[in-house]
């Protein structure tokens, strides 16, 4: 009895001994050294694995920093500038500032604006619905209101607003890492720069109809009127397809465009009133300014083509 | 002396398929001319390829007949003016695809056709024309495939080179419930149709042609088999009643059990498939110098007054039809373009018929009504159904995962969007919904 008992604690001691030289060695000789760095810079990623860099997590994220060394082409959107900060130091290289985005939602069509042409029936994601047919409101552009992007959305920035039907972005919590934009079929969400103060304007439309047979679609949609590309001062407003779309590169958040639109449909975010009245008063001055120029100058070229007959 | 078809055994497809009830309401009701609408609304894209290009502008005046929209290449198809009148606007109109496209709009007054159409009943037999000649006159006839697909049909007569076809298969199936515009066709046009068969025997160069019709038609079969009875080329097959027959792959499975590798075509097997409804176009466009202006759509629905078929032109508002079938029912929940299976509920009445539309069906709202989706219990009945032989509630669930990679390694390229798989599906799951979504990607992914 005691002797089975010895034997087997010999025995297994025995291949445990052998079996722990063996995996030593394979070890050894399959050692695969990873970069030191890679595991540091990682270590200060914020691991959302969200993809928002473009790469497929943050393991690989920190890979590619690392091969590459270089921060020019490579930001992480959700740490932003002071993650990227610390991953410099991790290298040793300069870091390279870039302006936080924030999505942004490209459409107020809400339920009191765009009604209902039909009742779509179908499986409850927008991908579905779009492609089998253009919507259940006579706009084609806007948006589809069953909140794939919201299920896209890792980090709880955004909510379908029941009274509207449009989603919101909750501005702290949205780390502008891209997944709403790629899960929207309308293309109706859109990266936008997050601005100096956390302010902003965009116009929240994309129909492309023309005027007269985008506002009976959606009492809010761009016509196009070009009244907003009028007022700028800076060329940020361009038409196009009978759209207004503002160039965020070229704006310089003066909102004098704001109430030029006869919809309001011209988003200016964490702007206070009265900013937004002093804009609107400082643009009718200088509009008020520029005509009277004109009517001079036309007056003055009325006098110099008809000059008074001399006696 | 020939067998009679009744004494043939019944074939059909081996694999899946259901029994939908059949309900065809409007089997017994004669095509029926459509009194011509106020005006029309063609769209330049009623086919699979390129869209044609508009060669009438605003004002003009046009004949039935008459060229509006020309093919761009050889996969596309001339689009002729339905209707004789004043062109209208051109611009882009909602179509029964749900999305808007460029549409012509003609503004409809008397009924003056172009002068080298023969418009008369009068039965042509004799065939003149040669092989390439046949291909042309339909390409230029602008007759595309009438099941629905919209194919060009002069793409398909003409046999791609390195190919041989040994067989032309009549699709008479209609294996859609409701839709009885084939059948009908099949039974006022018989000889016309047979015709038509010659026709595209000659273009195909085959001696051998199989007319398939299912057997809730037995009236259709016994008609062409009387007028086929000494003809020792074409023959007609009695099917089973199974769905979907009408499928280009189930119908060469059932008809000469012969099946279509994946991703390939029939005329990799030896094969063309033609529908009726088209073969009676291009007898039309062959022997009587007519282009496709005209189909017969069914107007039916449980609760329509007058189930329907009607000879209709090409453009007219789908309202025209269902008020000439006694109106709207109450009950309507949807109005479906095509048959209850394979068809697309349609979101505005104004949305014209097209050359592809075989039905209008109005589904009362407590038939229609999507009911609530519970999970999967892995019953496999949809794997029992799918007549392509995939697994449709893997396919779900990596559509839903947005894997598109592995979907395209389960052949979901390979779903003819039957529906069969949603309809058997005890959970109510959207599962066909969802597998054209990944079918959208995985195109994208090439």
């Amino acid at each position: 009895m005691s002797a089975t008992v010895l034997y087997t604690v010999l025995s297994l001691t025995g291949i445990g001994l052998l079996a722990a030289v063996v995996l030593y060695y394979v070890s050894k000789k399959f050692q695969v050294t990873e970069d030191e760095r890679i595991a540091r810079v990682e270590a200060v990623l914020p691991n959302t694995n969200c993809g928002g860099c473009g790469q497929p997590g943050c393991h690989a994220f920190a890979e590619a920093v690392v091969k590459s060394g270089d921060l020019s082409a490579l930001h992480c959107p959700v740490g932003g500038n002071p993650v990227m900060k610390q991953v410099a130091e991790v290298l040793g290289v300069k870091a390279v500032e870039k302006d936080p985005y924030i999505a942004v939602v490209r459409c107020s069509g809400s339920f009191e604006y765009r009604k209902k042409t039909n009742v779509y029936d179908g499986a409850p994601s927008c991908a579905i619905a779009a492609q089998l047919y253009s919507g259940d409101t006579g706009c084609a552009y806007g948006c589809l209101g069953m909140g794939d992007c919201v299920v896209a959305c890792d980090f709880e920035a955004m909510y379908m607003d029941e009274k509207t039907g449009l989603p919101v972005i909750i501005e702290d919590k949205c780390t502008a890492c891209n997944a709403c934009v790629k899960s929207c079929p309308k293309d109706i969400l859109e990266l936008w720069p997050k601005g100096k103060k956390n302010q902003r304007i965009y116009v929240a439309c994309l129909n492309e109809e023309k005027g007269s047979t985008a506002r009976k679609e959606c009492a809010v949609a761009c016509s196009g009127c070009a009244k907003c590309a009028e007022a700028c001062r800076y060329e940020a407003i361009t038409i196009d397809h009978n759209l207004a779309t503002i160039d965020p590169d070229k704006c310089k958040l003066c909102a004098e465009c704001i109430d030029t639109c006869d919809v309001r449909n011209i988003v200016a975010t964490n702007f206070s009133p009265e900013k937004l009245q002093q804009a609107s008063e400082h643009r009718q001055k200088r509009e008020e300014r520029e005509r009277r120029k004109r009517e001079e100058e036309k007056a003055q070229a009325t006098a110099n083509n008809n000059p008074e007959p001399t006696v | 002396m020939k067998n009679r078809a009744f004494d043939k055994e019944l074939k059909t497809f081996r694999l899946g398929g259901v029994h939908p009830q059949d309900n065809k309401l409007s089997a017994s009701a004669p095509l029926a001319q459509l009194p011509l609408p106020k005006q029309v609304t063609i769209p330049i894209i009623q086919h699979i390829g390129a869209p044609a290009k508009v060669v009438v502008q605003r004002g003009d005046t046009v004949k039935v007949g008459q060229v509006i929209a020309q093919h761009e290449g050889f996969i596309s198809s001339n689009i002729h003016a339905s209707c004789s009148g004043r062109i209208g606007i051109i611009e882009e109109v909602m179509d029964s695809s749900g999305f808007k496209h460029l549409a012509v709009n003609i503004r409809v007054k008397g009924d003056d056709w172009l002068e080298t159409i023969d418009r008369t009943d009068t039965l042509v037999e004799e065939i003149s024309l040669s092989r390439d000649e046949i291909v042309a006159r339909v390409m230029e006839a602008g007759v595309v495939g009438m099941g629905g697909a919209g194919f060009p049909s002069h793409a398909k007569i003409k046999v791609p080179e390195g190919k041989t076809i040994d067989t032309l298969i009549i699709n008479g199936v209609e294996c859609e419930p409701y839709l009885t515009a084939d059948h009908r066709l099949m039974l006022e046009k018989p000889r016309e149709i047979i015709v038509g068969v010659r026709i595209l025997m000659r273009a195909l160069g085959v001696s051998r042609a199989i007319i398939g019709i299912e057997d809730n038609k037995h009236d259709a079969i016994e008609l062409f088999d009387e007028w086929l009875r000494e003809d020792k080329q074409i023959e007609v097959q009695p099917l089973e009643v199974q769905y979907p027959q009408g499928g280009e792959k189930q119908l060469i499975q059932a008809v000469l059990d012969r099946e279509v590798p994946s991703g390939r075509l029939p005329a990799d097997v030896g094969v063309i498939v033609h529908n009726v409804g088209t073969t009676f176009a291009i007898y039309e466009a062959v022997q009587k110098n007519k282009p496709l202006v005209e189909r017969v759509v069914t107007v039916t629905g449980k609760d329509v007054k007058q189930p329907s078929n009607f000879w209709v032109r090409i453009g007219t508002p789908v309202i025209e039809l269902i008020t000439a079938a006694g109106g709207l029912p109450e009950s309507t929940g949807k109005v479906v373009s095509g048959g209850p299976m394979m068809g697309k509920a349609i979101a505005d009445l104004e949305v014209p018929v097209a050359k592809g539309t075989s039905g209008i069906l109005m589904i009362a709202q407590a038939e229609t009504k999507r009911a609530e989706e519970y999970n999967c219990v892995h019953c496999g009945k949809c794997i029992e159904a799918c007549p392509m032989g995939l697994e449709p509630y893997r396919l779900l669930l990596l559509s839903k995962a947005g894997q598109s990679e592995k979907s395209k390694r389960e052949n979901v390229l390979d779903c003819i969007e039957c529906g069969s798989c949603s309809f058997v599906c005890p959970s109510n799951r959207p599962i066909l919904d969802y597998i054209r979504l990944s079918k959208t990607k995985v195109k994208k992914l090439k």
